[in-house]
């Protein structure tokens, strides 16, 4: 039995949810159980955003990711407040570009990618996000990286075409970055 | 034998549970009237309110709803929206109508719903044994204003004709009366248009209908629509206050 | 097999609503259940239906009432504070005997309260919430797939039974997504003779009332419908049986508070705790039978729920206090962890309730 917990944390506007439904999805087209939590209400709005995935080859218990396998952390508040209950072992993602201070705790593995800065240089500002998700593909072979075409296609509605190839961009900026 | 006058089909022979003198039993008719005249009895559906009228749906031989206190446009809403090929009005109170329905009201002419409202004012809540309404009379005397409406304490009453026709909603908004033969005969007019309004698509048709009480106004049937014509005509004029189609002709 | 796709628990409730064959949805916004209006908005003008947002919760539920009248399969949809506005109308749909389905996602109360899940409209769906004797069936999913299946359930329940059934969802699995598969069953109709169709001239006219003035008459209305909630309590109640075959202990939880359940379950067999769970599907009719047996076969239970304790009353209720329940809860949008509900079970099995 094998189970991962994501969490996904940040500023709204990051895309933390969509890191987390495309998560998500590539979960469903791998044929794990999935489920995708999002935080609701006014933190919607500017706030701090934040998104559970779990994703399994069982079915799942409860949707509520409260020690996690996986933390994304898109900004520094986000870091402080979950780095404590990423499980022994478990992985970090920092967005070194928002985030200038190193985790401190030596029982994770911790995989500092500066995503924003990235996403900037290339002309994708908006898709940090899915950097650092290429970058988790990348060491989740069971995520299989070659289907990630479909699945954002899936997620992008066929109006906006156009962001298919960008989010591609991202993901394989991401994969390629040598920590 | 020629027959001169009869009963319309659209009521029923149930006994009317209605006090001497109450001009319900005339409203009642000129809307069955109307259901008759237009031939529309086998598609109408009618919703009852709380108040005096609720046991309206023993009257009317159309299918019929008794709807929760004020809300009977709503009610008629749901029902029009299922079955916009049927006929729905609604038969309300001023309590019910311009009080604890306001919002359900003013909603429904705003949307233009395609329904028929019968409003009855008679300045009075009847049902509950003569308390203050929305629409009593500044000084008016009931059991919950006994020193006569004051107000300054408790506001003025609300002219609802008037307000609705200020909305953009509403296809025809008219105010008649029934306290003599040619106000009765001039609000079955009103009446059979606003159902007409609905059959031809045209929306949301309100008659405010001035009415008597005279159980709970203290007064002789006769005295009762004298006080119509002397005290509620001066304050709720006859008159259409708004007919969108009317208006359209007109500017052709 | 049909295919699985990701979707939001309040999304799965409006296209199982669709597929049931409601065509009219009236509400008015709400958080955290306005996926399921914004789902209704976007589909029913496409499929000859009818979306309507109301001036009010008030406006909806009689909307709801006039739709289900005239015979039509009509759903409303809110949260919490907004069901407290439309128990007026849940009482007079009641006592006009006509089918209607009702959503609740509930979020923390009471007053305004606040947005974050909760299960703390237990008693207000169970034992009334609007004036007078009249139940609802009240079913409660615990998964996406879960909010699909039982709407379709509730709507048919609703037709067989003349009642309303009412979906006591919560915030999480409102929000959350899932794989979901529609599969092609049968959804089950009912014939309406007593709708409001017009007479056409044809019939005696139908009358749809809730007022009866002589009190023998009422009593009689009250008796009559009385008899067929016992043909419910008899044949409709639902609920899941985990771990239940050996149990020493049996945790009691529905909808989210069930998940997290079933998470300390799993752990605490770990540690070698013999506890099981039974998660009411229906909550009325209660799940009596299956607490019953329970309460002969376990030391004891512990209740989990997001509220201060209200469906533990029906626990001690039916299992005749005959064995000692704990409570394990959070309220306010709240949600206790796993490991919390673990430790009331290692609690129990120490004998401290």
């Amino acid at each position: 039995m094998k189970t991962t917990q994501i969490l996904i944390a940040g500023f709204g506007g990051q895309g933390i949810l969509f890191a987390g439904k495309f998560l998500a999805y590539k979960g469903l087209q791998e044929e794990l159980q999935v489920s995708w939590l999002p935080s609701y209400g006014p933190e919607m709005r500017g706030g701090t955003a934040n998104c559970n995935v779990i994703l399994s080859d069982t079915p799942v218990g409860s949707p509520i990711v409260t020690s996690p396998d996986v933390l994304i952390a898109m900004n520094l508040p986000s870091l402080q407040k979950y780095i404590d209950t990423v499980v022994p072992g478990g992985q970090v993602y920092v967005d070194s570009a928002l985030i200038d201070v190193k985790v401190e705790r030596t029982d994770v593995e911790v995989f500092y990618i500066p995503a924003t800065q990235m996403a900037k240089d290339n002309d994708i500002a908006t898709l940090a996000n899915m950097i650092i998700v290429g970058h988790l593909l990348q060491n989740h072979p069971e995520l299989d990286f070659d289907g990630a075409a479909e699945t954002v296609e899936h997620l992008v509605p066929p109006k906006k075409a156009a962001l298919i190839e960008l989010n591609m961009k991202a993901l394989n900026l991401g994969k390629e970055y040598k920590n | 034998m020629a027959t001169v006058f009869q009963k319309p089909k659209s009521l029923s022979d149930a006994p009317l549970h209605y006090c001497p003198g109450c001009p319900h039993g005339i409203i009642h008719r000129l809307v069955a009237e109307a259901i008759d005249e237009l031939g529309i009895e086998g598609k109408t559906i009618g919703v009852a309110p709380v108040g005096c009228a609720v046991m309206a749906y023993d009257y009317f031989t159309v299918d019929m709803i008794e709807a929760a206190h004020g809300r009977a446009p709503a009610t008629a809403t749901g029902i029009k929206r299922c079955r916009p090929e049927n006929i729905v009005f609604t038969y309300q109170g001023d309590g019910d109508l311009a009080s604890i329905g306001m919002a359900e009201t003013v909603h429904a002419a705003a949307r233009n719903e395609n329904i028929t409202v019968i409003f009855v004012n008679n300045a009075i809540y009847g049902m509950t044994g003569g308390q203050m309404a929305p629409t009593s009379l500044p000084g008016q005397v009931t059991q919950t204003s006994p020193y006569g409406r004051d107000v300054n304490h408790c506001g003025w009453p609300i002219k609802v004709c008037e307000m609705l026709s200020t909305l953009e909603g509403p296809e025809y908004i008219t105010r008649v009366a029934v306290n003599n033969v040619k106000n009765v005969l001039n609000a079955k007019k009103a009446i059979k248009k606003a159902f007409q309004n609905q059959m031809e698509g045209k929306g949301f048709s309100l008659v405010e209908v001035v009415s008597a009480c005279p159980t709970n106004w203290g007064m002789t049937p006769q005295k009762a629509l004298q006080w119509v014509e002397s005290d509620m005509l001066p304050y709720y004029p006859i008159g259409v206050y708004k007919d969108r189609s009317a208006a359209k002709e007109e500017a052709k | 097999m049909a295919q699985r796709v990701l979707m939001k628990g309040n999304e799965a409730i409006a296209e199982a609503a669709i597929r049931a064959g409601c065509r009219h949805y009236f509400g008015y916004p709400i958080t955290p259940q306005t996926e399921i209006a914004a789902y209704m908005a976007k589909k029913m003008p496409k499929i000859g239906g009818v979306f309507l947002q109301a001036e009010s919760e008030i406006a909806s539920i009689n909307m709801v009432y006039g739709a289900a009248a005239a015979g039509m399969r009509v759903m409303t949809s809110s949260s919490s504070p907004g069901i407290s506005l439309k128990s007026e109308g849940l009482s007079y749909i009641a006592g006009s005997d006509v089918p209607a389905l009702v959503v609740n996602v509930q979020r923390g109360g009471p007053g305004l309260g606040g947005i974050q899940p909760s299960q703390s409209d237990y008693f207000q769906a169970t034992k009334g919430g609007g004036h007078g004797d009249y139940r609802m069936i009240v079913l409660a999913p615990a998964s996406v797939q879960e909010m699909a299946s039982l709407t379709i359930k509730g709507f048919e329940l609703a037709d067989k039974y003349l009642m309303t059934s009412m979906i006591l969802a919560d915030g999480t699995i409102g929000q959350m997504m899932e794989p979901i598969t529609f599969e092609d069953t049968e959804v089950k109709t009912y014939e309406k003779p007593w709708a409001l169709t017009g007479t056409n001239g044809q019939r005696k006219h139908n009358v749809v009332n809730s007022l009866y003035l002589k009190p023998d008459e009422l009593e009689q209305k009250n008796i009559a419908r009385y008899e067929r909630y016992k043909v419910v309590e008899e044949n409709e109640a639902m609920w899941e049986e985990y771990m239940m075959e050996d149990a020493e202990y049996c945790v009691v939880a529905f909808g989210i508070a069930s998940r997290v359940a079933k998470n300390a379950v799993v752990a605490a067999r770990k540690e070698g705790i013999k506890v099981g769970l039974i998660r009411p599907i229906t909550l009325w009719p209660f799940p009596k039978k299956a607490l019953a047996k329970a309460a002969e076969q376990v030391k004891g239970f512990v209740c989990v729920e997001l509220n201060m304790g209200q469906m533990i009353e029906d626990v001690r209720l039916y299992t005749q206090c005959k064995k000692p329940v704990s409570l394990c809860s959070r309220c306010g949008g709240m949600i206790p962890s796993p490991e919390e509900v673990l430790e009331s079970i290692r609690k129990a099995q120490k004998g401290e309730f």
